[in-house]
């Protein structure tokens, strides 16, 4: 079944430099699998299309149940060169939520 | 175990917060953190226009209100808010609390040393883009090192009721009492490492107490009355993050695990002057109400190099908006989009970037965001940026006459043509640690 993310997962991000960061954590540490396994750095990039000119770099963080995503050049310069409303990127956590995931009702703790 | 609060996550924050940390529960050390990146510049102009300024002028009135508290309740205080001029700083708070002793922490601005530096063949590249420092010296407003937590230590233990400091790490402010109280020592990485992490969920005031949090933000209880946060720290590095009973806002797994992944990169390399510490050996339990406990955190020897924060002029920028309405709204701001760059072009006007939102349509989340099908109403953004500040005054000109000679329905003008800002870019480089000497002066 397809599920958008924010039904097993928050998020928080902000910035550095010119690159965005979002914090995804499972609101149920054992749903971390579902979102390592669908929330790719590849799915992440596609998502937000044209707005992340740069690699999206995934790290995790199973101890906290989470992912840390780095959007890079997607904050139109960053910091005060930025011209986005979002120039520091507050949202991006949130425009992340959105994300269609596909998984086994069975598999869904 | 002693407890650490921060009662301001930037300049700007809050201004009840750090009275009510004191008045509202007990507490041993209050921090404040006053600095973003670019905080430094505006700083510095402030001082080259006044050499008594060039520090967070929030600071020393709040001292002033709550000094007598601060004795009654034995509550120290460690800011950042010296700025570029810590010494005017701790005068001032001197003069609005003068039964308070105050320390102040040198050393970490490095703007006089700049040139030196260059000669001696540090190139201070930008982390960045790696371009080296020359190509913008003579654009350079301020140069400050990134100052860790032992030499906050030194500063408390002159038994100063206020330490004052420049452009320290945020996470120091909350290190340094811990190394004060409990002699950790330099090569103690898991314990500084575990007093870095308590730093970092504190750093950004009520982000870890419920502010700007996404779960289940709905249930999160008096955001009027929301409670900054306070860790209570033990000498064996093991600590919990609470917050004053009755107050607003909450403390939970949830929202702790927030803070921790905000503004992070490499979470097994986060790295101070003190020490890199690794997130993925965090370890978090719920341990009553607003009260978490972290435990389990590795660190590993501090890097060799220092982190300077330069800021430097990078030129100009003028945002403009106008609000169109339905019907049609988006396709109106379509169009007077593309007439505005049209009019731009036709001035032979030029410019490093032109960049247009839509704000109620897609201006946060562009792609991702989800379609609407009748926008009651856009707002237009059209921003430009580049060196030429008559071009960018120009720009500035071309917004508002749209309401009489472009498509209809534009409102939303009424504070006339945009004022054209100044850009000062931020240039994070390297140089070696020795570089850098601070030191530690009673301000009497």
């Amino acid at each position: 079944m397809k599920l958008p993310l924010h039904k097993i997962a928050h998020a928080r991000s902000g910035d550095k430099g010119d690159a965005s960061n979002i914090g995804l954590i499972a609101y149920n540490p054992a749903n971390y699998k579902i979102i390592e396994r669908e929330v790719t750095a590849a799915r992440v990039k596609e998502h937000f299309g044209d707005l992340v000119a740069g690699d999206v770099v995934r790290y995790e963080l199973p101890n906290l149940g989470a992912l840390n995503l780095l959007l890079y050049e997607a904050l139109g310069g960053g910091g005060t060169l930025s011209l986005r409303i979002d120039a520091q990127g507050k949202t991006m956590g949130a425009g992340l939520l959105s994300m269609e995931i596909d998984m086994e009702e069975s598999e869904l703790a | 175990m002693i407890r650490i609060a921060n009662g301001q996550g930037f300049w700007g924050d809050w201004l009840e917060a750090p009275v009510r940390l004191v008045e509202q529960g007990p507490l041993d050390y209050l921090t404040l953190d006053y600095l973003a990146e670019v905080t430094m510049s505006i700083v510095q102009k402030q001082k080259q226009a006044d050499p008594n300024l060039g520090y967070a002028r929030d600071f020393p009135p709040l001292i002033g209100r709550i000094a007598k508290l601060l004795r009654q309740r034995q509550v120290r205080v460690i800011a950042n808010a010296g700025g570029v001029n810590p010494i005017a700083c701790a005068r001032e708070v001197r003069r609005l609390a003068p039964g308070l002793k105050v320390a102040v922490v040198l050393g970490d601005d490095v703007f006089p040393k700049l040139d030196s530096f260059i000669e001696q063949g540090h190139a201070m590249a930008n982390m960045d883009t790696g371009e080296p420092l020359s190509t913008i010296r003579e654009k350079v407003l301020s140069a400050n090192a990134y100052i860790g937590a032992f030499p906050l230590a030194e500063a408390l233990a002159t038994g100063a009721d206020v330490v004052i400091t420049g452009r320290s790490t945020d996470t120091a402010l909350a290190l340094a009492p811990m190394v004060h109280e409990f002699g950790w020592k330099m090569d103690d990485f898991n314990k500084l490492a575990a007093g870095t992490v308590a730093g970092h969920i504190i750093e950004c005031g009520a982000q870890s107490t419920g502010g700007n949090c996404q779960a289940d933000w709905k249930t999160i209880p008096d955001f009027a009355n929301i409670g900054y946060p306070i860790v209570e720290a033990e000498p064996d590095g093991s600590f919990a993050v609470t917050k004053h009973k009755g107050t607003g806002g909450r403390v939970s797994l949830d929202t702790v695990k927030e803070q921790l992944l905000y503004e992070l990169g490499d979470p097994q390399k986060y790295i101070t002057p003190d020490c890199v510490a690794d997130f993925t050996t965090i370890q978090l339990r719920q341990d009553g109400d607003d009260r978490v406990r972290v435990t389990g955190i590795k660190g590993y020897p501090a890097t060799t190099t220092a982190k300077l924060s330069i800021s430097y002029m990078h030129g100009y920028k003028a945002i403009g908006s106008l609000v169109y309405s339905w019907p049609d709204a988006l396709e109106k701001a379509q169009v007077a989009d593309r007439i505005v760059r049209e009019r731009l072009l036709n001035l032979g006007l030029t410019f490093d970037e032109i960049y247009t939102e839509y704000l109620g349509v897609n201006a946060c989340h562009g792609p991702a965001a989800p379609a609407v099908e009748q926008i009651p109403e856009v707002q237009l953004r059209i921003g430009v940026r580049g060196a030429d500040k008559k071009a960018i005054d120009r720009f500035t000109r071309e917004l508002v006459p749209l309401v009489l000679n472009g498509p209809p329905t534009a409102t939303g003008f009424g504070d006339g043509r945009p004022p054209v800002r100044e850009v000062v870019a931020y240039w994070p480089a390297l140089v070696p640690k020795d570089l850098i000497t601070t030191h530690v002066e009673v301000v009497e």
